[in-house]
């Protein structure tokens, strides 16, 4: 068994420090987080973590049940590739002569994909979503041409075989709705109180 | 929200204005808390305050320092089978919890600390004693959380019981700002938690794993059972004996399961691990099913792993779901409250016994008692042994009293000679090997049973880690009986330099203070053995005294614990010299 690339889902409260918290699991084993992507799920209340690792398949599975465990994680889930549909979004930022000038780049951001987000007169940034390898063949590609700035985001992913678990989320949020944050208010009322 | 939740929570009072701080000790006489340990300081005043007019309901044992507070909070959790609790100021006051949470996490130890906090619009200044302890203790905690708004607390403090207390138990930290301790706030009562959303104690037990390791152990020949502090923590002790009294199979603890089963009791084999006894681990090797209860599969007991049982079908109940398969590859995993489990199995299981099985333990334990145990028990030479020591303790006081030991050689032995007749007597730093935890465990254990007598044996080395705990035994007149076995040595890692790193004894030779004359100035009477013929006078003298009494015992300098797994050897290698 070789490593390989895990996605995990963690779908969690939406806690102050869970993120700490559930960092800590890898940075403990030494483990480095390829990607990292927290957002909301279809669920309201209900907080989605994306996770990209490199492991054997032992130790994936050991780390989401140690995830899982953690008190505000509902339900950790751990998949190959072949199990889920993903996408990462990149962001490229070229200059807008060079594509005016070069009938060639105008050709390469079309075959992959790419769309044009901005126009100014001085840059162009173009976006394309799609697998790591992708993103990355477009930067190789840009990079003669003076690619300015680039930048992707986290793996975000669906699993395939998910049916069942979405819909008792559903119930689970709507049963029993999640408790509000409460965050520090008084961070910017420093004037206002009195301290000894 | 539903209606029934709204009516219950009106029922109970009427809103009456109060403070953070006293909702928290509101939430601490709802919770059942008596006992305290803790120590003061800026960020944590409030709180003190409003102690003041509690004392008659709320003990508060003031310790000479946090990690003593903590460990006796967790001496008071293991011999009282309750929740301990601790207090502590911010900065250097929270840091110095660190230890006895790991200790306690590691350790399946309920806690519920409260540090104090700067205030909420300081948190990140780098304020005079802030430090961020939220972050800094996440990994050493079950649960954490901060609150910075006072009406929050009720809440978030039944969160912290209940989180502490069920499932597998564990320490929980809740950091207070001292914003949040002074604000009044509209009280509506104290409503205990019960259910958290996200947070699965225990299961709902699956009959059919329950049917599978029935089935594997009513096939068995040579079954044997080993069991950790799960049975211990579930409270499963009668379960646990009916268990294998009917299945009549043969069962070794893990240090920390020790004192659930009685010393005495015929299917008792003895000690699991490195330095434990010669039958339980050769025949693990052995045995055609090994049913692990409540345990782990720490290191310490398994040695090497892929020479661990490789012959056995493995049944391991847990309650912790990531226990299963973490180490040891279970055959079939039954996950749940062993006090629900064990019951349905003994249910399934065929009344047995096997004596040729049995009797083999025997065997080896005759071998090991002539090797080994006779020598240490009753040694030919003038030089006293830890293990005559614990042999004298165990005759005069029967097996009755709580043994709380620290780190190293004298916990080996201890944990090895001492007799039990009951549970949650023995009390030890188990997973995170915690030197100078003793002593401040005692007292906590002591606080937890008032009516049992509660020995400490600490090693020369671990005494003095922790030794301004003295300062807590003399005013909180506390009874504890302090054994010191002085080895003039750190007794273990000389027995390992001796071992394998041929005799160069690094760093090893500790000298100690006169005990007696430090026990004196703490107003505790103590006094110090070195010849056989005043031992046991003296152990007699210790416990009769009333009050704290200080023995100390010169023991041989370089005497050795056997058996012992060498590290990265399988258990079955286990050499008796």
């Amino acid at each position: 068994m070789n490593k390989q690339e895990f996605t995990i889902t963690v779908y969690t409260e939406n806690h102050i420090g869970l993120l700490v918290r559930i960092a800590t699991m890898f940075s403990r084993r030494k483990i480095n987080i390829e990607s990292l992507n927290t957002s909301p799920s279809e669920a309201e209340g209900i907080h989605r973590f994306t996770i990209v690792i490199n492991e054997f398949e032992e130790v994936v599975r050991k780390l989401a049940r140690q995830i899982e465990k953690q008190v505000e994680v509902l339900k950790a889930y751990y998949n190959t590739n072949d199990e889920i549909i993903w996408q990462e979004l990149a962001l490229y930022k070229v200059s807008t002569d060079e594509i005016a000038e070069k009938a060639q780049v105008e050709r390469l951001l079309r075959e992959h994909g790419a769309r044009a987000v901005v126009i100014r007169k001085d840059y162009t940034i173009f976006e394309t979503s799609g697998h790591r390898e992708e993103t990355d063949n477009l930067v190789a590609v840009l990079a003669p041409f003076g690619l300015i700035e680039f930048v992707r985001s986290a793996r975000v992913a669906i699993i395939k075989a998910s049916h069942g678990f979405h819909e008792k989320l559903k119930e689970f949020e709507e049963a029993q709705p999640g408790e509000e944050q409460i965050e520090n208010e008084f961070l910017d009322k420093q004037d206002e109180i009195f301290t000894m | 929200m539903a209606t029934t939740d709204i009516s219950a929570a009106t029922e109970t009072t009427a809103t009456k204005t109060i403070s953070g701080s006293q909702a928290v000790l509101e939430a601490f006489i709802a919770e059942g808390v008596d006992t305290i340990f803790g120590y003061p300081g800026g960020a944590i005043m409030p709180i003190y305050d409003a102690l003041y007019d509690y004392h008659d309901q709320l003990k508060h044992i003031l310790v000479r320092h946090e990690q003593g507070g903590i460990h006796a909070g967790q001496g008071y959790a293991r011999s009282s089978g309750k929740c301990g609790v601790v207090f502590a100021t911010s900065g250097p006051g929270a840091t110095n919890l660190v230890t006895g949470l790991a200790d306690a996490m590691i350790d399946s130890t309920p806690l519920v600390c409260i540090t104090g906090q700067v205030y909420a619009h300081l948190l990140g200044t780098d304020a005079f004693q802030e430090i961020d302890v939220i972050n800094i203790t996440t990994p050493v905690t079950k649960w954490n959380y901060q609150v910075t708004d006072a009406t929050e607390l009720p809440a978030v403090l039944a969160k912290a019981f209940y989180i502490a207390k069920t499932g597998r138990p564990g320490p929980v930290l809740i950091d207070i700002t001292k914003n949040a301790q002074l604000q009044q706030f509209e009280y509506a009562g104290y409503t205990p938690c019960k259910h958290i959303r996200s947070y699965r104690p225990k299961p709902i037990v699956r009959k059919e794993y329950i049917e599978d390791a029935a089935a594997i152990i009513n096939q068995a020949e040579k079954p044997f059972v080993i069991f950790g502090q799960g049975v211990i923590l579930g409270k499963a002790e009668k379960e646990f004996k009916a268990f294998i009294e009917k299945a009549g199979i043969p069962a070794a603890w893990t240090i920390m399961g020790l004192s659930a089963l009685p010393t005495d009791h015929p299917l008792n084999m003895g000690m699991l691990g490195m330095h434990g006894n010669y039958g339980p681990n050769v025949l693990t090797n052995d045995c055609d099913v090994l049913i692990a209860i409540g345990m782990r599969f720490d290191d310490r007991v398994t040695g090497r792993l892929d020479k661990y049982a490789k012959q056995a079908k493995v049944i391991h109940l847990d309650i912790d779901p990531s226990e299963i398969d973490k180490n040891v590859k279970a055959t079939v995993g039954v996950w749940g409250d062993c006090k629900e489990t064990l019951p349905m199995l003994t249910k399934l299981v065929e009344s047995k016994v096997y004596p040729q099985w049995v009797s083999k333990f025997k065997s080896y334990q005759e071998e090991e008692l002539k090797e080994v145990i006779h020598e240490e028990l009753n040694p030919s030479t003038n030089i006293l042994t830890m293990g005559e020591v614990i042999r004298n303790l165990n005759e005069l006081t029967g097996g009755d009293a709580i043994i709380v030991t620290d780190v190293g050689q004298h916990q080996m032995v201890a944990c090895r000679y001492a007799k039990f007749n009951q549970s949650k007597s023995n009390i030890t730093s188990g997973g995170l090997g915690t030197m100078g935890f003793a002593l401040p465990a005692a007292i906590g254990a002591k606080f937890g049973a008032p009516d049992r007598t509660v020995v400490a044996i600490i090693g020369d080395g671990g005494v003095q880690m922790t030794i301004q705990e003295l300062g807590t035994i003399m005013q909180s007149e506390v009874d504890v009986k302090i054994l010191i076995l002085n080895n003039e040595f750190l007794g273990m890692v000389r027995q390992w330099q001796q071992l394998f790193h041929d005799k160069r004894y690094s760093f090893v030779d500790i000298a100690s203070p006169d005990y007696i004359a430090l026990a004196k100035a703490y107003k505790i009477e103590g006094q110090k053995v070195i010849e056989r013929s005043d031992l046991r006078g003296a152990i007699d003298t210790m416990l009769n005294h009333k009050g704290s009494y200080l023995l100390e015992v010169m023991v041989g300098k370089e005497n050795n614990v056997f058996p012992m797994v060498p590290q990265g050897c399988s258990v079955s290698e286990i050499r008796l010299k």
